[in-house]
């Protein structure tokens, strides 16, 4: 599957002759949790292990690639002019699909509008997030049932009510059994790391020990701003400020978030209170299909990236330890070839919403205001309608 | 002159304006390197450095209250807030702390802050990048709102509202930014900057908009035009202070009045401009004072926003309604 195609590439490379982009850093450092290497090795870390069977592993790659081909999918439609905008999660897949698989079913996640990965785990018909961005709809999922609140666009304002249920949570007694026990995931970006409300959900979540994680994707980028102008420390370090234990997993590998965050919700639903979890990852795509990434990054930033990439170093592994086979892959693909396929024909065949449900559930109870303007634009429309005829 | 859109016109005021005040700084999320979302800044970093062209954390809030301090420190900061639907973050600092300090400080802290928003829908934009939140701040005393239609406002307004020494919201109608017209761009004496200006001249009724709405309303007036129908359109450019005589005038002269925004009605602009219009012109007037707006709903998904937004058609649909009475 593509990452970029040459074309991109090239034009990153000639555009960047031109202006004075900032380097990030595509190293983490010593304190990043790692199981998978990039060449697909297993290591080992002294406090974070994971030992699945194999269909679990191979469940956990099956994921990647359907989560990527529903992006590679959705960004063509884009492209097409089916949907409005699309932002994409390339390269990312690791740090939704081991965040989100690590959920227990009681969990309740607070995404971004980039969660595309969590969204399929959590068993929202990616459909639904197409009707978003085609402009159909706000999502149109039950969040309640799905367990998975609708997107949130305006950045971080999802980590406070992900505090506030996680509040709940204990209010209700739901923590202490390492089975039952609920716990909420809070998913927000290295920009968002700024915003007062995500500092204010820091804050709340500590001083009520709230059942909950914290998981900061940082993609090195928000838009065009790196992370080095967010913050002069690595994020994960904020949470001991702030009286929780923080870590920095790696992003790509899936096994490794899965780990992370598998134990950071048990702690949490365990009454041990909240965790950051930092994914160090990248954002391999445009910030979304409206956005020149070659205006402000180093083409070269992306190559070393691409060498780290999610889905290869998982396939090596399933490989080299005789879990998948050729004949596994080349059914994944085929499956892969039918998600999409379901997906674009639902997207054409997306129909538009009757512009009078703009009006529903405005209130719990309607107004004579509203009912008046509903009443009006009805027979306006109507007018037009009888004009056509 | 040059054919410019409002985006260059915009991007020429804030060069101008930085070029002939070293205190003025722009501030914003992504106005460096990319330009802005919207390109308004591009160039500027490279050609005035970092210093003067900050690319902020992210965090509304952040900008405009360190805005205050710089503000306070004597300089003249620009922020430009990414969508309108962002600028909520920063509404503390904007309506308690800038709106209201140089009353708090008897007058000895000026507060020459400018605070960009590219503003209403028409884009096919996912949530919160459609709306119109300008009655919030016009609302809000010690603030000034004004709303720029055309590039030739734009590059006028722009660089007087960065001069102004009061704290000014300024209004950019984000579906205009790409049309172009003749901007005189070595110009420096502009009209007053609170000002509402008659667009067109018609005798049968008066259409008031501004932003976005005045090319609606100038598009409506052409097409009513071909049935003999004589649409007076005036921009009013600045909502607060609004320049209530230039409206009573051409209200005087029609008698009939229709506001014209993309904004919701209830205690939007066109309420406050009909109560206005019949304290004083109650026995003038052939027809109450009409509102074409959008809607008392969130906004709503793109693929339905046609509806929701007034177009020609609800322009014309309420000419016909006043020409009834
Ligand atoms: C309050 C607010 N300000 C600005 C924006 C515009 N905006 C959308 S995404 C984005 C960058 C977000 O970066 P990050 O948190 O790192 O998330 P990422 O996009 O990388 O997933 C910005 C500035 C917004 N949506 N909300
Ligand atoms: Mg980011």
């Amino acid at each position: 599957m593509t990452v970029l195609s040459d074309a991109d590439a090239d034009a990153a490379a000639a555009a960047l002759t031109e202006t004075s982009p900032v380097a990030t850093s595509t190293t983490a450092g010593p304190e990043l949790v790692q199981l998978l290497t990039p060449e697909g090795e297993r290591v080992s870390h002294p406090d974070y292990d994971v030992d699945l069977s194999d269909e679990q592993y191979r469940g956990l790659y099956r994921d990647l690639v359907l989560v990527r081909r529903i992006d590679v999918e959705a960004t063509a439609l884009q492209r097409q002019g089916e949907l409005g905008i699309w932002a994409s999660l390339l390269g990312q897949e690791a740090a939704q699909v081991g965040s989100g698989r690590a959920l227990r079913p009681q969990d309740f996640a607070f995404p971004t509008y980039r969660e595309h990965g969590v969204a399929w785990c959590k068993g929202v018909d990616p459909l639904q997030l197409l009707g978003l961005f085609r402009g159909a709809s706000n999502g149109g999922w039950d969040p309640q049932e799905k367990r998975f609140q609708l997107y949130t666009i305006v950045i971080g304002s999802q980590t406070l009510h992900a505090t506030g249920y996680a509040m709940g949570i204990t209010k209700d007694g739901a923590v202490g059994d390492a089975e039952t026990g609920e716990a909420v995931i809070a998913y927000f970006g290295d920009g968002a790391s700024s915003q007062g409300d995500v500092n204010e959900a820091f804050v709340w979540a500590s001083v009520y020990n709230a059942p909950l994680v914290f998981f900061c994707q940082n993609n090195q980028w928000g838009i065009s701003t790196p992370t080095a102008h967010q913050t002069r420390i690595p994020l994960y370090q904020r949470a001991r400020g702030f009286g929780f234990p923080g870590v920095r997993v790696d992003g790509n590998d899936v096994l490794a978030t899965y780990a992370v965050t598998r134990k950071a919700l048990d702690d949490a639903r365990t009454g041990q209170g909240p965790t950051l979890v930092e994914a160090f990852t990248y954002r391999m795509g445009a910030h979304t299909t409206s956005d020149d990434p070659t205006r402000y990054r180093l083409a070269a930033d992306l190559e070393a990236w691409k060498l780290k990439d999610p889905l290869e170093r998982m396939k090596a592994f399933l490989y080299k330890q005789q879990i998948v086979d050729n004949a596994y892959l080349q059914g994944l693909e085929h499956d892969a070839d039918e998600l999409a396929a379901r997906l674009r024909q639902g997207c054409l065949q997306m129909p538009d919403p009757d512009p009078l449900t703009m009006f529903d559930d405005v209130y719990s109870e309607t107004t004579p205001l509203l009912l008046e303007q509903r009443a009006a634009l009805g027979s306006y429309l109507a007018g037009f309608q009888r004009g056509a005829s | 002159m040059a054919q410019v859109t409002l985006a260059r016109a915009l991007n020429e005021a804030l060069r101008t304006s930085m070029d002939n005040d070293p205190k003025v700084l722009l501030m914003g999320e992504d106005i460096g390197k990319l330009g802005g979302v919207f390109r308004v800044t591009d160039g500027l970093q490279k050609d005035f450095g970092e210093d003067r062209v900050i690319d902020t954390p992210l965090a509304e809030s952040g900008i405009v209250g360190t805005a205050i301090g710089l503000a306070i420190r004597g300089y003249r900061p620009v922020c430009e807030i990414q969508f309108d639907g962002f600028v909520y973050p920063a509404y503390d600092q904007i309506v308690s702390q800038l709106a209201k300090m140089h009353a708090r400080s008897k007058g000895t802290i000026a507060l020459p802050v400018t605070i960009r928003i590219p503003f209403g829908g028409g884009i096919g934009a996912v949530e919160h990048h459609s709306e119109s939140p300008e009655a919030y701040f016009a609302h809000t005393a010690g603030l000034k709102v004004v709303a720029c239609s055309n590039p030739a406002d734009g590059h006028a307004m722009l660089q007087q509202a960065v001069a102004s020494d009061d704290p000014v919201l300024f209004f950019e109608p984000k579906r205009r930014y790409w049309e172009k017209a003749d901007v005189d761009l070595s110009r420096t004496s502009f009209d007053p900057l609170w000002s509402a200006r008659v667009v067109r001249p018609g005798r049968d009724a008066t259409l008031v908009a501004y932003g976005p709405m005045v090319r609606t309303c100038l598009d409506a007036a052409s097409a009513a035009a071909e049935e003999g129908k004589e649409l007076e359109v005036v921009d009013l450019r600045s909502l607060s202070p609004l320049d209530f005589p230039t409206v009573l005038a051409s209200v005087r002269h029609t008698q009939r009045l229709i506001v014209v925004h993309e904004a919701p009605s209830f205690v939007g602009l066109g309420s406050e401009i009909a109560a206005r219009v019949s304290e004083e012109l109650y026995f003038e007037m052939e027809a109450p004072v009409l509102r074409v707006t959008g809607f008392d709903t969130p906004y709503p998904p793109s693929r339905v926003e046609e509806e929701y937004l007034p177009d020609l058609d609800r322009v014309l649909h309420a000419v016909d309604r006043s020409l009834a009475y």
